[in-house]
């Protein structure tokens, strides 16, 4: 039997010691209503599978087009990073590097960084290289990944654009609607203390 | 679970914002800060500067946001024909063309979202500076709120992206980016990192004080 968990619930700052949490249960702090913890079955097989899964469409949504534009004979195909370099261009520089950051970059070291720690913890190894610092730096940059909020702007794009004219989806877009369910069945099966309980057995 | 709640801070505790371990709020490091024993990151038993820091970003949102909603954030060329849209023009468009589920998607996450961020949030920031008891627990739920919705105001940015990467069919239709961009960027940007910055524990922590 594991023994309870301190934790301060991060809303309030009230003290809990939680016992291990039965299946598919959830803590909420008793004052103020935030989740404290939320048990998740099989969380390291469950979030390494998601990850792999990602990575790949992540891959294909990138190196594919997403919508192709055509109006008589021409036809114009953007993927993910002809946007951002358009806007580069422009002389939008800081625009660029908040779509390329929060579009691009983020997400994937987040799904990079996720393997890396995953796999080795998978076969009850420690990752070689400051395991702490890259989960540190993958949950700090968490909140700016934002694939699903671009699938909405896709989506207005191609609205907006239909009047203009003929707008295909590509294989990308595709690849791109998994990969948003992927990434939030990656997120919800995580389990933050696990990984941390397991990245300290070295230490 | 029957003893008295208390909170880490009364106990002199800290609790790690990246790890969530629960550590002595002794352990100095050489230069005077805490270090989490788990994962390294400098602790603080609140957010440090909270208030200060969360006003000057809200202050700048504000700022950013007068520009970002009147300067046009999209020119469109089609046949030599230059037409420039800020975002509740574009708003206007949809709403013209019959396409109102999509009018109201911008509105809400272009117009609506961001000010209503700002609004709750410098509502929050007066209510703990002047240690307000009023319900702490549904102040707590709006703050979750503001923090989670932030992130959908990008939709528009990301919009003009792909249209400036679209629409590049030389005489016939062109799209360019706007300066009314970049400020809604910044505002988008701004926004976030005020309700980052906001530590709801303080609300909390008006209530405590009180009691005693
Ligand atoms: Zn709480």
């Amino acid at each position: 039997m594991k023994a309870p968990l301190t934790i301060a619930c991060h809303e309030c700052d009230l003290l809990y010691e939680l016992p291990p949490l039965p299946e598919r249960s959830v803590a909420k702090c008793c004052r103020c209503g935030a989740v404290l913890q939320r048990h998740k079955r099989d969380s390291l097989d469950r979030t390494l599978a998601w990850t792999i899964a990602g990575l790949i469409l992540f891959v294909v949504a990138n190196a594919f087009p997403f919508l192709d534009l055509k109006k008589g004979d021409l036809v114009r195909q953007t993927t993910l990073i002809t946007g951002v370099m358009e806007l580069y261009q422009q002389g939008m520089r800081s625009v660029a590097v908040l779509v390329f950051l929060t579009s691009i970059l983020f997400p994937a070291v987040q799904l990079a960084g996720l393997l890396y720690l995953l796999l080795p913890l998978k076969v009850k190894l420690l990752p070689w290289w400051k395991p702490a610092s890259v989960f540190r730096f993958i949950q700090r940059i968490h909140p700016w990944a934002m694939m699903e909020v671009f699938m909405v702007g896709i989506l207005v794009s191609m609205v907006k654009l239909g009047k203009l004219a003929k707008v295909v989806p590509g294989i990308a877009i595709y690849s791109f609607a998994i990969l948003i369910f992927v990434l939030a069945a990656a997120a919800s099966s995580m389990d933050p203390h696990l990984i941390w309980d397991r990245l300290e057995i070295d230490r | 679970m029957k003893e008295e709640f208390a909170t880490a801070l009364e106990k002199s505790l800290v609790s790690c914002h990246s790890c969530h371990l629960v550590s002595k709020a002794t352990a100095i490091h050489g230069k005077g800060e805490m270090i989490c024993p788990r994962c390294g990151s400098v602790l603080h038993q609140r957010k440090p500067r909270s208030l200060s820091r969360t006003w000057a970003l809200v202050i700048a949102a504000f700022i950013f946001y007068i520009p970002a909603n009147v300067l046009p954030i999209t020119k469109v060329t089609s046949l030599g024909h230059a037409q420039s849209d800020t975002i509740i023009s574009g708003v206007i468009y949809f709403i013209q063309t019959g396409m109102w589920p999509i009018a109201l998607i911008i509105f809400t996450a272009s117009i609506f979202v961001p000010l209503a961020k700002l609004l709750i949030l410098s509502f929050l920031l007066i209510s703990v500076d002047r240690k307000w008891q009023w319900r702490p627990r549904d102040r707590t739920r709006l703050y979750r709120i503001t923090e989670a919705i932030g992130r959908w105001s990008m939709t528009d940015v990301y919009v003009v992206t792909i249209l400036v990467a679209l629409v590049r069919l030389g005489a016939l239709a062109n799209v360019e980016a706007e300066p009314g961009a970049i400020f809604f960027a910044a505002v988008v940007v701004t926004t976030m990192f005020a309700a980052m910055s906001f530590d709801p524990r303080l609300i909390w922590d008006a209530m405590e004080t009180d009691h005693e």
